[in-house]
């Protein structure tokens, strides 16, 4: 039902008649044998006991907040090639290859691992800079690696017997499986292959970016 | 120690400071002690004081206050922008832009290129 429109504050454009008519109140009226249906009143306030306990004070109970987070921004200078370069980390400093950004917003980066020793791996979009090389990534296919290409296998806990709680932990060294190894050995391949191509980006990615003396980074084109 | 370089209608000067800085402007004008009027191809005439103007050897013959198209025209006639960049100075200022400008692959190059140098000065 469109509402009312008013000429003025508490003034009605249509008379009560017009609106009683418009609204369709006799047709209501009609249906229900010549009167307008009551609403039950239930007796809710009998039907609930009193309460033992009243609170001091009339507070709102806290509502977790519904606010999704979004999705990380892309820094516009980051596309799939760019040579990014590690600011923390074990591999700080190096100069890495950028495939694609991952649902969890971080970043999916390959050394390649032949050149400088990076495998597959994430990264935060805060700890790099942005390079403004390129390398062709076409021939490069990583749509089957998501996060949960990372995530850590779950170790079980074996029982212990009162003497082998005593022993040293077993370091139980963990070889990567095979399926990984192949997984970077088949996203470097055409990598390489691109890099190679242009002089001197496989000496480039194989070194370590440093700050030497009289660099100024904010004045440096990168 | 006579001074070889004056403040005239003509002299071409370098901004050093302000919105304006590097660019090549012609003096057209003197307004003061303190100011002159300039000039320049892509530029709106205005007033500059002294101290932002670092004056160039290179001078142009023209009439106080020419209109635009009498400048560029004079301007082309004493070549004004070759003789800049084949002086030193305009030299250098042209290497430091692009030295400013080499992004980080650029550098490893020329870090390479040194090196390259260098070794070949020492085994020859």
């Amino acid at each position: 039902m469109a509402p009312t429109s008013k000429l003025s504050q508490g003034i009605k454009k249509a008379s009560r008649s017009h609106t009683y008519h418009r609204r369709g109140l006799w047709a209501i009226k009609a249906k229900h044998g010549g009167a307008f249906p009551k609403a039950v009143k239930t007796d809710a306030v009998a039907a609930v006991a009193a309460p033992k306990f009243y609170p001091a004070d009339d507070v709102k109970p806290r509502q977790p907040s519904t606010r999704k987070p979004n999705a990380t921004k892309l820094r516009s200078s980051i596309t799939p090639g760019t040579v990014l370069i590690l600011l923390a980390g074990r591999f700080m400093g190096k100069r890495v290859v950028f495939l694609k950004q991952l649902k969890s917003g971080l970043l999916l980066v390959t050394g390649p691992f032949m050149i400088n020793g990076v495998p597959i791996r994430r990264v935060n979009q805060a700890y790099i800079f942005a390079t403004s090389t390129n390398v062709d990534v076409s021939g490069v296919n990583v749509d089957k690696i998501e996060d949960k290409y990372f995530a850590r296998d779950k170790k079980k806990k074996a029982e212990k017997t009162e003497d082998e709680l005593f022993e040293t932990e077993k370091q139980t060294t963990k070889d990567l499986p095979q399926f990984k190894k192949e997984d970077q050995k088949a996203v470097d391949a055409a990598l390489i292959k691109a890099i190679e191509a242009v002089p001197d980006l496989k000496a480039y990615l194989g070194a370590r970016f440093s700050l030497r003396d009289g660099d100024k980074p904010h004045d440096m084109v990168f | 120690m006579p001074f070889k370089r004056f403040v005239e209608i003509g002299r071409v000067a370098l901004v050093n400071y302000g919105k304006d800085y590097g660019r090549l402007v012609v003096i057209v004008d003197v307004v003061d002690q303190n100011r002159a009027l300039v000039d320049a191809p892509d530029m709106v005439r205005c007033q500059i004081n002294f101290k932002r103007l670092s004056l160039t050897d290179i001078k142009i013959d023209i009439k106080r206050v020419p209109k635009k198209t009498t400048l560029l025209k004079a301007m082309e006639e004493a070549d004004v922008k070759n003789k800049w960049e084949n002086s030193s100075w305009g030299k250098k200022l042209i290497v430091q832009k692009r030295r400013a400008s080499l992004n980080d692959f650029d550098r490893f190059k020329v870090m390479l290129a040194k090196i390259k140098v260098i070794l070949s000065s020492i085994l020859d």
